[in-house]
């Protein structure tokens, strides 16, 4: 039986998108008032809810504060409604805590921490329906819902998947593309300094197609930049304009 | 980038899931009309030409473009590939629903719209945000399919009338099905069925032969009697294989009696592992080849593999009266212990049609159209096509397609799909014999070409950079007489230190062919050269083989050196291996090398160099020998061409020089140091070549034949038997060690390549060598490069890529690889026996002295020794009284009336070309000396007919 066609000769893929197009990435900012920041980011079908609290005060055991810089926790989860299948995700499976760990080192890259020794700064991604790209999604999400929260970063932090099917970089793979079990990394980018926040790797690749994949995923990333940008721009403009009234 | 798409959302409802997928409408897709503004257009296209120029249609005659539904796509691609159809929009619904349905139809399909002359177009509807539609409610997915076709067929009508042309460009949509043709029409479309269309081609009236007839699924019960029991839909197969009612296994007809065949189960249970199916009703319309279930009858309905010749020779079809009677004559005496697991076909899992060569059996009735093709392959039934050009038709190899088998029918209703030329021609039958054996012979491609180097192609500095230069060496090769594609050459000098050092120079043909091209995927395919009598199929590209790859005498080429330094004892103190630059000074027939190396007055550099290398090629055989390696013979055969006629006018078996050890012993150390080096680096993907050694039992014909002559052959070890082997002379019988060895080659198991990942028994057992593999002739075979490459990454000279180190690629293409090797020899062996009636045909009757090779049970194989052929001699035949026949196991021997024959009697046959049945040209041998005793001669024959039969053919035994 002849398998899922992930990329046609015609050069479109199974959701009719092209090799180097995003799916659709709509966003909205400051969805609740009682957090510090929030945010909710769908990517395709892939949709994330991101809520930061602090900077503030270190909270349960003080021996755990860094005397020069802020901690930065972050907690990952997925809803059970999250996918086809109804399940019960317990917190702190193999899954999100890794999730949860990647997270961490994403925002602590990100994140000016220097500027609030002693103090702590909590990030809280769900994932509320599931269709490829977690990862990406989740960053994407907790990016706008930092901004949102005030926090002073270096940079947005956007992330990316690219896979490589047919010799072809695919960016921002879906999951039936992910599912077919190809060459996938995820890419976190500080897209103004091209600086790496984290790249992750699963499945073997060619040293020869990794240049190739990287330079999808890092366009890819420059590409969610800008529709990030424009949602915090949007933003603002609303924000100020409620304002101003 | 993001703008030009809209969001919707498709539900799939599965059996608990609920799978949502996105799924982007975008409005960028081009119509891919040449003369359309309004599309922005994307490189490498439009396809579709602004003024369509295929064949009028008197139906139709302004300009059009063509729309074929998905069942004429899939049962006409014939028609399709037709030069003469052009102009042709794939919609991407129906390439889906092909690609799920066939493979093949949808690989030719996808040929079709790569080639730029056919200017067929394939237009992406499904993610077109005007021709996508939704599933309804209670709508089948066929018949949503069939809407979206006719909305894409609207959307075109549409779409062209807005180009600002004289002639408006139509849409003609092509279906077969009459709901879809009639809907089409009320919502004012033009659409016609295949057919329709192809008989309205005013210029192509044999267009009409190439449609496939496929019959409304209703009508075929109206007409005549059902023969057939139905076959089981898939589900209920699958089900029942699961069950253990029914067993999936791949059909065989038996080539002998075509109301017979066995089918062999996959793996599972020890017992049972082959069925027998006799009888139409039984073989239920399976043809050789395809995946089909059975179920296994009652013990009491059991039968008995029948030893009786059947042909199928039936010219009308409703005579099926003599069907029962032939197949009753099956059933008659049987002991009970021969009784077999016996069964019938209740569904086919996986047709496995393929286009067959053959001829047209004329009607007898002047003006009918409907006529009985008869395959080349005896175990393909025959086939009922329609054609009006019968007479033109008569006498010449054709192609046919089959399309399908209904219940009713006799026989597989087909179509004709090409003509290949006058049958017995020279190269009809070459081409026949190509076709097949499945070897790729079209020339190649402009995309292949294209990665050709541009002439006038010369060295640079870069490429002197990276090499060595050993231009300086005294270089030569030696090959047979006429040879092009020279891959080898050597070279031997002393060096300061006393020792020897030995070079052996490889076409560099990796350097020329780059992993993943055009050229080298086509390579990959076509694995190896393939040599028939008169012509060559190349591998590569004739500017590589016989040019730029070929290390002629007296220019630079590039090489791959394999250079060890050793002491006068052959011993190896070290080996090297480097890319290069040579220039051969003498390219020398082994004849030549020979006449040098003998030839006391010469003293030249070349001369020297090759008095060396024979001398170490002698110690290394001899050591080689003593560690077991076989020498085996096989008689090979070379005609002498008529240089005008191209006629064969004398067949000679080859003959061995020292030189050819010499040339031969260097490649096999070659290759047994590459092997070594690059499974040292590349423990999981090194693509080597290895020699089962053969189960004992294979060894019985062999041992029961030298004890009859009071020899003794032992063969618990290759030693042993390479021992035995040189020991089995006898004083009056000169050639009865050759008999012997050409024994022993019949019992020896083929060579294959591997990948060393994926297996560990790396033995070559004719070469007692623990590793081996094929470096020296990357020329003309594929397993040459890989292992060139494979080298180049170990010694640094070349760049790896991803499918050089993956195992299971590589294991792909050596399952490729092996397959070609295989029918590149039957190919060539079809080829020679082909030749081989063309000389006696030309010659006429004669009488030769042979050697019986085999004794069987109504008949006796022998070997002529000067034409290197083999025939059988039987003594039953057909209309005649059967002479009385005993076959003693034990010995061999076949005593016929009262006299006996054993393993290499010395026998005369008498010799002649049997044309009588111009498909199936035979040889036919019969029996001069001795005479029977007690009967008349009857008339004895023998097969060896052109269309090779692999299974049956001797096992040859390559290194
Ligand atoms: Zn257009």
């Amino acid at each position: 039986m002849a398998g899922l066609e992930l990329l046609s000769d015609e050069g479109y893929r199974v959701d009719g998108r092209r090799a180097g197009e995003l799916r659709k990435v709509r966003a909205r900012m400051g969805v609740f008032a009682q957090a510090d920041g929030s945010a909710y980011l769908e990517q395709g079908n892939t949709k994330a809810l991101a809520v930061v609290y602090g900077p503030h005060e270190m909270r349960g055991s003080r021996s755990k504060a860094l005397h020069d810089r802020a901690l930065v926790n972050c907690q990952y989860s997925m809803a059970t409604f999250s996918t086809g299948e109804r399940k019960r995700r317990p917190h702190g499976d193999r899954k999100s805590s890794e999730m949860t760990l990647h997270l961490k080192q994403t925002f602590e890259a990100a994140i000016l921490t220097q500027l609030y020794p002693r103090s702590q700064i909590d990030i809280y991604v769900q994932i509320l329906q599931a269709d490829g790209g977690n990862y990406c999604a989740c960053v994407n999400a907790a990016t706008l819902a930092t901004i949102d929260a005030g926090i002073p970063m270096r940079d947005y932090v956007c992330a990316c998947s690219a896979g490589f099917i047919e010799d072809t970089p695919l960016a921002d793979l879906n999951y039936v593309e992910e599912a077919a079990g190809g060459p996938q990394v995820a890419l976190a980018l500080l897209p103004k300094s091209d600086q790496i926040a984290l790249l992750e790797m699963n499945s073997r690749l060619h040293e020869d197609h990794l240049e190739q994949v990287m330079e999808a995923a890092s366009k890819a990333c420059k590409d969610v930049y800008a529709v990030l940008d424009q949602v915090v721009r949007d933003h603002v403009h609303e924000v100020t304009t409620l304002l101003g009234e | 980038m993001l703008t030009s798409r809209t969001f919707l959302k498709r539900t799939r409802a599965g059996a608990v899931m609920k799978v949502v997928r996105e799924h982007y409408l975008r409005e960028d897709i081009a119509c891919g009309a040449a003369a359309c503004e309004q599309c922005g257009q994307q490189p490498g296209e439009p396809r579709l030409e602004a003024q369509p120029s295929g064949a009028a249609s008197s139906l139709c005659p302004a300009p059009h473009y063509l729309l074929p539904d998905t069942n004429v796509l899939l049962h006409q691609i014939d028609i399709l590939e037709d030069p003469v159809i052009t102009n042709v929009i794939v919609l991407q619904t129906v390439l889906q629903e092909v690609r799920k349905r066939s493979a093949p139809v949808y690989k030719r399909i996808r040929d079709v719209i790569a080639n730029p002359e056919k200017h067929f177009y394939s237009f992406t509807n499904e993610h077109h945000r005007e021709t996508y539609i939704e599933q309804e409610q209670g709508e089948t997915a066929n018949d949503r399919n069939d809407k979206a076709i006719r909305v894409a067929a609207k959307w075109y009508d549409e779409h062209l009338k807005k180009i600002n042309n004289e002639e408006t460009i139509q849409v003609i949509l092509l279906t077969n099905d009459r709901n879809n043709k009639e809907k089409a029409v009320e919502e004012g479309l033009t659409a016609y069925t295949c057919e329709e269309y192809i008989k309205s081609l005013i210029a192509n009236p044999d267009l009409v032969d190439r449609l496939a007839c496929v019959s409304d699924e209703g009508k075929e019960i109206e007409s005549g009697r059902i023969i057939f029991s139905e076959h089981l839909p898939l589900s209920k197969l699958q089900q029942g294989i699961k069950s253990g009612i029914y067993f999936q296994g791949t059909f065989r007809a038996n080539r002998d009696n075509y109301l017979e065949a066995t089918v062999w189960i996959h793996g599972d249970t020890e017992e049972n592992k082959e069925i027998i199916i006799q009888g139409l009703k039984n073989l239920n319309r399976a043809v050789h080849e395809d995946l089909v279930a059975v179920e296994v009858l009652a013990k009491d309905q059991w039968v008995a593999p029948s030893s009786v010749v059947l042909q199928d020779e039936g010219q009308n079809e409703d005579d099926d009266e003599n069907e029962e009677e032939k197949e009753n004559t099956l059933k008659s005496s049987v002991s009970k212990n021969m009784l077999r697991p016996s069964g019938r076909v209740v569904g086919i899992i996986k047709r496995n049609w393929r286009p067959f060569c053959g001829m047209l059996s004329k009607s007898q009735i002047k003006e009918a159209r409907r006529h009985l093709f008869t395959p080349a392959d005896r175990r393909i039934p025959r086939i009922r096509i329609e054609t009006r050009q019968s007479s033109a038709l008569e006498g010449q190899r054709i192609i046919v397609a089959i399309d399908g088998w209904p219940r009713n029918s006799r026989y597989p209703n087909g179509h004709f799909v090409k003509n290949l030329g006058t049958a017995g021609d020279k190269e009809t039958e070459t081409e026949v014999l190509l076709l097949e054996h499945d070897v790729p012979h079209q020339a190649f491609s402009q995309a292949v070409l294209s990665f050709l180097p541009k002439m006038p192609w010369s060295i640079t500095e870069e490429d002197m950079k990276v090499r060595e230069d050993l231009r300086y060496l005294c270089v030569c090769s030696v090959d047979p007489p006429g040879c092009t594609d020279i891959d080898d050459a050597l070279h031997c000098r002393e060096l300061e230190n006393g020792n020897l050092e030995v070079g052996v120079h490889i076409a560099d043909v990796s350097h020329f062919i780059r992993p993943g091209n055009a050229l080298d995927q086509e390579s990959a395919k076509r694995g190896t050269t393939v040599y028939l009598c008169e012509k060559r199929i190349d591998m590569v590209p004739e500017l590589l083989s016989s040019n730029l790859c070929s290390l002629r005498s007296n220019v630079d080429r590039f090489a791959f050196s394999c250079i060890w330094e050793m002491n006068h004892n052959a011993e190896i103190l070290k080996t090297r291996f480097t890319k290069s630059v040579i220039n051969s000074k003498a390219s020398l027939t082994y004849a030549e090398a020979q006449m040098r190396i003998d030839s006391s007055s010469m003293k030249d550099d070349i001369t020297t160099s090759l008095r060396g290398l024979n001398k170490l090629a002698k110690i290394l055989k001899k050591r080689r020998i003593d560690n077991g390696a076989l020498t085996l013979s096989s008689p090979e055969v070379r005609f002498h061409i008529d240089s005008e006629t191209h006629d064969p006018i004398d067949l000679q078996t080859k003959e061995l020089k020292e030189t050819n050890s010499m040339v031969e012993e260097f490649m096999l150390l070659a290759n047994i140091s590459v092997a070594k080096k690059i499974y040292e680096e590349f423990s999981e993907y090194a693509l080597l070549r290895k020699h089962p050694a053969p189960p004992p039992s294979n060894y019985d014909i062999l041992v029961k034949a030298a004890k009859s002559k009071n020899l003794e052959i032992k063969t618990d070890s290759a030693k042993a038997l390479a021992d035995t082997l040189d020991k089995a002379e006898s004083p009056d019988f000169p050639y009865l060690n050759t008999l012997l060895r050409i024994l022993a080659t019949r019992c020896m198991m083929q060579a294959v390549y591997f990948c060393s990942g994926m297996d560990n028994d790396f033995h070559h057992y004719g070469l007692a060598s623990p590793i081996y593999t094929h470096f020296t002739s990357p020329i003309r075979r594929y397993a040459d490069i890989i292992v060139h490459r494979l080298l180049a990454v170990a010694i640094q000279a070349d760049s790896t890529y991803p499918e050089l180190t993956d195992k299971h690629k590589l294991a792909d293409l050596c399952k490729n690889l092996n397959y070609r090797h295989k029918m590149a020899q039957y190919a060539q062996r079809a080829s020679v026996a082909f030749h081989t009636q063309l000389f006696f045909k030309n010659k006429g009757v004669v009488n030769e002295e042979a050697y019986i090779l085999f004794v069987r049970k109504n008949a006796i194989v022998v070997l002529i020794p000067k034409y290197g052929l083999e025939g059988t001699v039987f003594f039953e035949e057909k209309d005649k009284p059967k002479p009385n026949l005993n076959y003693n196991d034990e010995v061999p021997s076949l005593t016929v009336e009262k006299t006996t024959f054993y393993t290499f009697d010395k026998v005369k046959v008498n010799i002649m070309l049997d044309a009588s049945n111009i498909q199936h040209q035979k040889i036919r041998m019969a029996l001069v000396e001795p005479k029977i005793l007690g009967s008349d001669v009857p008339n004895q024959t023998t097969e060896l007919s052109t269309n090779s039969e692999p299974e049956k053919k001797k096992k040859k035994l390559k290194k």
